[in-house]
């Protein structure tokens, strides 16, 4: 399997506070690999270091490679915009645009591109929100306002805005946590479906879901890298104990 | 504790009985502020009627303005009172908001709080200080400066034909323009700084440059907030009296261009008011007073309509 995303020795310091220590591993392409680990082990911090979310924190300092199909996105020629282009991130909570129409949430980051002509744009917003299954929920009000649609729904509508940039590699931090548990089911087979075209990396606190939804997962604790691997072999037969009693519910 | 002292304190307690006590006052506190407003309105339309009666709707058609022969024609006032403010606004908004843009998200941190404060400070200096400036500084710099530049470029247009006074309309609206910024730019930070990093993080995400960000994810969410700060920019431009007397040169005309004097409402009660012995004149400062007053009111209407309908559209069920 060919690798899309590789980091190095990837440290994040926090001012005084080391979040991410020396995190080596490999995200496979078109794959789904789930990052899972008790609160405050990192694994938020790792999947934003991915596209360079940090360099909004003034005090936040990375450190490492990350390599993009082989070219490291913290590079000093490398440009963070281009590179969130090419990584997308879906939040935890769902955060479309309110003022804007459910049409113009899914195009906006679209646009970023350039001028889009109207039949442009009607062709991304339809296949957008056909992919992520919202085009029969929405397709009578598409003008409307992304704010009257439920949780789940604008959460998919979220990822619709995010695929509709074509990105490589989505980073989903959390995804369902917000969500009940039948439009978490339904991101759960949207993941499914998605990484026949892309690489995807989800942050979850809910191992049941990384079981479910994952090729690979990756445990950490503490800011270290415990053990990564296949989805089955990790929550089968782990390497190190700690994984063990992570996911046989003995701590975290 | 003695039998007799806890006695007491039960009957104090029940004989008074704080809470219908506290209940009265705050009644009477929040009443007291409308009967003082209703008094207001009721008196200013008491004192309106003679002139209501003397002049008809002339009082807001006719330009004439003669307190001697009793001919008592507002339309200039009312005219110099919104052509000031609202070209004030004009200018003011951009800069307002521009510079809420940048001490929010652009400025280092501590830069931005020292602007801030610094903007703060500005809105506090009292508004006879700027009229003074004003006429003192900048009507001098307008008159030999600006505004022979503005009639020997632009003179084709009627705004800026005649001769080059220094006192002038276009004096107030800079005055104007100067009080007003501090009040839009501080809201607006404030209205900005509200904006969820969430907001921020999804344009960011979907790999948009810091202006995209703004553009997308702030300006829209802070909307009907930046509105309102136009909204109060505008109350305080309409209802200023001080700093605009000084510079606005008091002449009662309508006059296309902005480089002539002109006169507002406020001003002339200012001015007038000690002089007005006969009973008709006061009258007729009073109907000002009470068409300043609705002119406000109107704004203000159509203000609320307009965040109303902003809201309404962005945040359907409401927010």
């Amino acid at each position: 399997m060919q690798n899309k995303v590789k980091l190095e020795q990837l440290n994040v310091h926090f001012g005084a506070t080391h979040a991410v220590k020396d995190v080596s591993m490999d995200f496979f392409e078109n794959s789904v690999t789930a990052i899972i680990g008790p609160s405050g082990c990192g694994k938020s911090t790792v999947l934003r270091a991915i596209n360079r979310m940090h360099d909004l924190v003034p005090s936040a300092r990375v450190t490492g490679r990350i390599l993009l199909d082989d070219k490291d996105i913290y590079d000093k020629v490398a440009d963070p915009v281009s590179i969130r282009r090419r990584v997308g991130m879906v939040f935890q909570k769902p955060n479309p645009f309110p003022a804007m129409s459910i049409y113009d949430n899914v195009i906006a980051g679209y646009k970023l591109n350039g001028r889009v002509n109207r039949s442009e744009a009607d062709e991304v917003v339809e296949s957008s929100l056909k992919r992520v299954a919202l085009w029969d929920e929405v397709k009578d009000r598409l003008k409307g306002n992304s704010m009257e649609l439920s949780g789940g729904q604008q959460q998919r509508l979220c990822i619709a805005r995010t695929i509709a940039v074509k990105p490589e590699v989505i980073l989903m931090d959390e995804p369902a946590s917000a969500l009940d548990p039948i439009s978490t089911l339904k991101i759960e087979e949207l993941i499914e479906e998605l990484k026949e075209k892309y690489t995807i990396i989800i942050v979850t606190h809910n191992m049941q879901q990384a079981a479910r939804v994952s090729d690979h997962t990756a445990f950490f604790y503490l800011g270290e890298l415990v053990e990564a691997g296949e989805t089955r072999k990790i929550f089968t037969t782990p390497d190190k104990k700690q994984t063990e009693d992570y996911i046989t519910g003995r701590f975290g | 504790m003695s039998q007799a002292a806890i006695t007491s304190r039960w009957k104090i307690k029940t004989g008074l009985n704080g809470d219908f006590i506290f209940k009265g006052i705050t009644v009477l506190f929040a009443f007291s502020i409308l009967v003082i407003l209703f008094l207001m309105i009721y008196e200013m339309v008491e004192q309106s009627l003679p002139s209501m009666a003397k002049s008809g709707w002339r009082f807001i058609t006719d330009q004439n303005w003669d307190a001697v022969q009793e001919e008592f024609g507002a339309l200039p006032y009312i005219y110099g009172s919104v052509v000031s403010s609202i070209l004030a606004l004009a200018l003011a908004t951009p800069l307002s908001v521009g510079s809420a843009i940048f001490i929010t998200e652009i400025a280092p941190k501590r830069l931005g709080a020292v602007m801030a404060s610094l903007v703060e400070l500005l809105a506090a200096i009292p508004s006879v200080i700027y009229g003074l400036w004003g006429v003192l500084v900048m009507a001098p710099w307008l008159q030999s400066t600006v505004q022979p530049f503005l009639i020997d470029h632009f003179g084709f247009l009627p705004f800026f034909q005649g001769a080059p006074y220094g006192v002038s309309m276009l004096a107030a609206i800079f005055i104007l323009m100067i009080m007003v910024v501090p009040i839009i730019t501080s809201i607006s930070r404030e209205v900005l700084l509200a904006v969820p990093r969430s907001q921020k993080e999804a344009a960011i995400a979907l790999g948009a440059t810091r202006w995209e960000m703004i553009r997308m994810a702030v300006l829209p969410y802070g909307r009907s907030g930046i509105l309102g700060a136009v909204i109060l920019g505008m109350g305080r431009a309409i209802g200023e009296t001080m700093a605009v007397t000084m510079v606005i040169g008091n002449t009662p005309q309508i006059s296309l261009s902005l480089l002539s004097p002109a006169y507002t409402m406020p001003s002339v009660i200012a001015n007038e008011f000690a002089e007005a012995t006969s009973k008709i004149h006061s009258s007729a400062l009073m109907e000002i007073g009470l068409i300043l007053l609705v002119v406000t009111l109107i704004i203000n209407a159509m203000a609320r309509l307009l965040i109303w309908s902003v809201t309404r559209r962005q945040s359907g069920g409401g927010r």
